[in-house]
């Protein structure tokens, strides 16, 4: 591991069993767990290269017990890292050694669903297809919708800020999140937002949405729904270069289109998808494009026709629009599947999540074809392409020695190149342990200070998931510290009147 | 007489900002000052007037975004991205006319800064779901920045979302970077007439749950649909509009698609596209109960409620049973305007004791400034909230110079 977690609280370690026994008096049978056998499946999130054993795992399930949960490691001074189902890939759910871990599974149920408001009031352990399958009999979906959506929890992904791959038109969880039911690290419940929009006073709701469980932990969540939209029906376009796919995605919008989805590959990730899912794609093209349109027919037809004239003249080499549900939903199974195809045809890979505007995007592609050759590593790229999120995945060996901390290197040096041409960390997967030392390459001490403030606001002692995002921990009365100089303008011909 | 800084540029607003520190010294955050006359009545030392910070400096119509100096007009930022056939999807409203002002004015960073949105919120989001970045000099006198200029970003907190909304009270803005996108090609409205409020609001939610992508949905009862000033409207009837954007061909159809499925709740009309925005910009800038230029209008207090859309009705009614109220629906139902005959607490009473029964939160947009230095002006917050709020204001603004007291005393 190489990053550095916060040093060990050896008082917290030495008093493991009183902690676990008031623990066990908050949250009786088997919610608390203590064996490393039995804690073992909570040591690493999907980021599998950090593990790490916690203190001990609870499993609340009333908002009581998490703000007794809070109150009691608030005031014995122990750490407390939240975790949904574990699928973060940046390592914002990996146990600290000296830490409770806080899993809220047991948050399950779907609590009510106004079809007339077109709301959903569900808990943070239900997962995020699960939202849509409660609705879907009325004709209704859940908008974000991450690839891992068969596992991740809401929780997870309203402190992850997830999208999907129809983020493009329809907004990332924060646009689609109305309220949630928050305790803060001493045990107290705020309630932001609900089923109304636009909560008064500070927008605390939108601080909390992409916060890694930094600034507390949610126990309730209202969250959007959508009606399904009349018909929706994909394209697979095949081009011979990246170059002319990305030229594609730029002209679609210029035209002023905002497709459902717009997704591309390159040819390796291409490969490896179709040997696993069968899905059809063309595999003697170096991108492929998956462009979705949604709608009544007759839009649907229109913009068909439009985008089809673009893809032609940006030379597409095959062009296949899904012609049923099915052959629509086999054109995302593809993509969908992406990750894990990748890891079939590798022992190991690490998956980046890097933002860029979307005109870079051929020069970093070529920028990572040369650092590619450089590490002496694959890469198969799958993107967002409508909004410039990259997925590079770098193929690895963690057997052969040396290999990950190359893979590492050279995510780093992909991130870096991100910021470089005006992009920033990551889009969708959060900073979490993997990106927080390259912080600085965004920000300065200034920027970060300000904002590690705003954890203090919430939780003034560090308690809550620290050694996430920010690269150096600093209490909150030396963040606090303020140095006054004078009352004098330092830029003395200001106009003044 | 207060005392006014000017500064030039980015820098100076900090240096503005740290003499205010060091002299003990509170400031008023103004772009043109255009909406002063909303929220508490500011009561600082200074006022910091940015309105010299003005100019677009990049645009990428193909990137939908926008970057421009904080106090660059609202109107010129309109201009722009319209002839390059795009616009701010969140469909800033104009309060000036409410206000009493004239209209077309202000900045950028008073719309972000008083997260202001307009009908196609409920389809598109408001301005806090429109910033992608911003710099600015917090309230310690230090420059920073956050978010950046692409839509898919976590990387830190997104202070984007907080400073929408935050009244200059946090940190002033000096350059924000916004998502634009395309223009709807075309428009048109469905209209349902003679409804009473609750029956439209039951036939906006059948809208609303259809998948024909409504993106506007409000409800005029006839006295406020005939001071709507639109000509096109049948007058002396109240007027339920669903308003329908995108390409010709789409348009058409889910105008007929929704004529068919609000056949049932009574009589329809329809509106073509000039006659649909006129309706909309009257509904979205609330003209009907617009303040004549110089007029006493402003004694007579406008409210802004927002609640659940299913309760809307029910708030209505509790509110207008308790004193002679004019209401306008918008958002389909979930957004009250409410226009009051003056009284001393411009009808918080009645207003917050509706909203406490519905849910919701109620904010005083209109009101001689003598009452709103009495009365609450945004809704009043529980008591671990209201320190949440108080320790966020403090860890951007520890000695509060910043916009003082404009949410809530000490805020
Ligand atoms: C194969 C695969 C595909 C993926 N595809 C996508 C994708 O398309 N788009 C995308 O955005 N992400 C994707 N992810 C990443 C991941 O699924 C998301 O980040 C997801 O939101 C994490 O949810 P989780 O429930 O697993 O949370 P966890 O991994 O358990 O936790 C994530 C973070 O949330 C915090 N947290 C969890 N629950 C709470 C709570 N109730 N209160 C406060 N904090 C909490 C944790 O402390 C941690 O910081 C993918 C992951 C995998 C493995
Ligand atoms: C096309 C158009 C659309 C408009 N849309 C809106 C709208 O959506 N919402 C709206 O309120 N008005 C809108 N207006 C104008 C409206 O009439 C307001 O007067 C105007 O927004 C207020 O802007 P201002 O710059 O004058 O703000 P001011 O009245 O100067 O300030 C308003 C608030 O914002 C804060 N503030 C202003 N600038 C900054 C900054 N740079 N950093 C931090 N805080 C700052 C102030 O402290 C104050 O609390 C629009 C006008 C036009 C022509």
């Amino acid at each position: 591991m190489s990053v550095t977690m916060p040093p060990r609280d050896e008082a917290v370690l030495a008093r493991r069993d009183q902690i676990v026994a008031a623990l066990r008096r908050i949250v009786p049978g088997e919610g608390v767990i203590a064996t490393e056998r039995e804690m073992r499946p909570y040591e690493s999130d999907g980021l599998t290269a950090y593990r790490q054993l916690p203190l001990v795992v609870v499993l609340p399930s009333t908002t009581e017990q998490v703000s007794q949960v809070l109150r009691y490691c608030h005031d014995a001074g122990v750490k407390v890292v939240p975790r949904g189902a574990g699928t973060s890939l940046s390592g914002g759910a990996l146990p600290l050694g000296d830490g409770v871990l806080l899993g809220m599974a047991k948050f399950n149920r779907v609590r009510s669903i106004d079809f007339a408001d077109r709301v959903a009031v569900v808990e943070p352990g239900v997962t995020n297809l699960a939202v849509t399958k409660a609705v879907e009999h009325a004709g209704f979906y859940y908008a974000p919708d991450p690839s891992s959506q068969i596992a991740c929890t809401i929780g997870g992904n309203i402190a992850e800020n997830s999208g999907g791959v129809h983020c493009l038109k329809y907004g990332l969880t924060t646009n689609n999140v109305l309220g949630c039911e928050l305790v803060l690290m001493t045990g107290e419940v705020v309630r932001l937002g609900g089923a109304h929009l636009d909560a008064g006073g500070y927008d605390l709701l939108g601080i909390v949405t992409g916060s890694e469980g930094l600034l507390g932990v949610v126990t309730e969540v209202t969250v959007r729904i959508l009606q399904k939209p009349e018909t929706a029906r994909a394209m697979l376009v095949g081009f011979g270069s990246t170059e002319a796919a990305g030229d594609c995605v730029g002209r679609i919008i210029a035209a002023g289109i905002i497709p459902g989805g717009m997704e591309m590959m390159d040819r390796l990730a291409t490969e490896a998808v179709e040997q696993f899912v069968h899905a059809g794609y063309p595999l003697d093209v170096e991108a492929i494009l998956i462009v979705e349109l949604d709608g009544p027919r007759v839009e649907c037809d229109h913009l068909i026709e439009q985008v089809s004239g673009i893809a032609r003249d940006c030379g597409a080499l095959t062009l296949r629009v899904s012609t049923s549900e099915e052959e629509r939903l086999l054109f995302w199974a593809g993509r969908k599947a992406a990750f894990p195809a990748v890891g079939r045809i590798s022992p190991d890979y690490y998956c980046m999540d890097g933002t860029i505007p979307r005109a870079k995007l051929p020069y970093v592609l070529q920028r990572t074809r040369a650092l590619s050759a450089q590490y002496g590593l694959r890469c198969a790229n799958v993107f967002h392409a409508g909004d410039g999120n990259l997925h590079p995945l770098i193929l690895y060996d963690a057997n052969q020695p040396g290999e990950l901390e190359r893979a590492e290197a050279f995510g780093a040096d992909i991130l870096r190149l991100c910021v470089e041409v005006g992009g920033v960390l990551t889009g969708e997967h959060g900073v979490g342990v993997e990106k927080r030392d390259l912080m600085p390459t965004m920000f300065s001490d200034i920027d970060l200070a300000h904002q590690q403030r705003l954890k203090c606001a919430f939780d003034q002692k560090g308690l809550l998931n620290p050694g996430k995002v920010f690269p150096v921990l600093s209490t909150c009365a030396e963040l606090g510290r303020m140095h006054v100089s004078g009352g004098r303008l330092a830029f003395p011909d200001i106009p003044r009147f | 007489m207060t005392d006014t800084l000017a500064p030039r540029d980015a820098g100076e607003v900090e240096a503005a900002v740290r003499w205010a520190l060091g002299a003990g010294k509170t400031l008023e955050i103004v772009g043109h000052g255009s909406k002063r006359a909303f929220g508490r009545p500011a009561q600082t030392d200074a006022t910091l007037d940015l309105s010299a910070l003005s100019g677009v400096t990049l645009y990428e119509p193909t990137e939908l975004v926008l970057s421009a100096r904080a106090a660059t007009p609202i109107a010129e930022i309109e201009a722009l991205v319209e002839a390059a056939g795009q616009a701010l999807a969140f469909e800033p409203m104009d309060l000036g006319p409410l206000l009493g002002q004239p209209p077309g004015a202000g900045t950028l960073g008073g719309v972000v800064a008083t997260n202001l949105s307009g009908p196609r919120r409920l389809k598109a989001g408001a301005a806090r779901d429109h910033v992608l970045g911003f710099t600015a000099v917090s309230g310690r006198g230090e420059t920073f920045k956050a978010g950046g200029r692409v839509v898919k970003n976590v990387t830190g907190y997104d202070l984007p979302k907080l400073l929408a909304g935050s009244f200059g009270t946090l940190a002033a803005m000096t350059d924000i970077t916004i998502k634009t996108l395309p223009r709807p090609q075309t428009e048109a409205s469905v209209l349902v007439l003679g409804l009473a409020p609750a029956q439209a609001v039951a036939a906006m939610a059948a809208a609303m749950g259809s998948p024909f992508e409504v993106s506007g949905a409000a409800h005029l009862p006839a006295a406020v649909a005939t001071a709507a000033g639109v000509a096109a409207l049948p007058g002396g009837v109240a007027v339920t509009a669903l308003r329908l954007e995108g390409v010709a061909p789409s348009v058409a159809h889910r105008r007929e698609s929704l004529l068919a499925l609000l056949a049932p709740h009574g009589s329809c009309a329809d509106l073509d596209a000039g006659a649909s925005r006129a309706l909309w910009r009257s509904i979205r800038d609330v003209t009907p109960f617009a303040a004549s230029e110089g007029g006493d209008a402003a004694a007579s207090p406008v409210w802004r409620v927002s609640t659940a859309p299913s309760r809307g009705a029910a708030l209505a009614a509790a509110i207008a049973s308790a004193c002679d109220a004019r209401i306008l629906f918008d958002w389909a139902g979930g957004l009250i305007w409410v226009a009051l005959p003056p009284s001393p607490d411009a009808g918080a009473a009645v207003v917050r004791g509706a909203v406490a029964r519905c849910g919701g939160h109620a904010t005083l947009v209109r009101a001689p400034a003598a009452v709103r230095a009495v009365v609450d002006v945004f809704e009043p917050q529980p008591a671990a909230l209201a320190a949440l709020t108080r320790r966020v204001k403090e860890s951007f603004d520890p000695q509060g110079v910043l916009g003082s007291g404009r949410l809530w005393a000490g805020v």
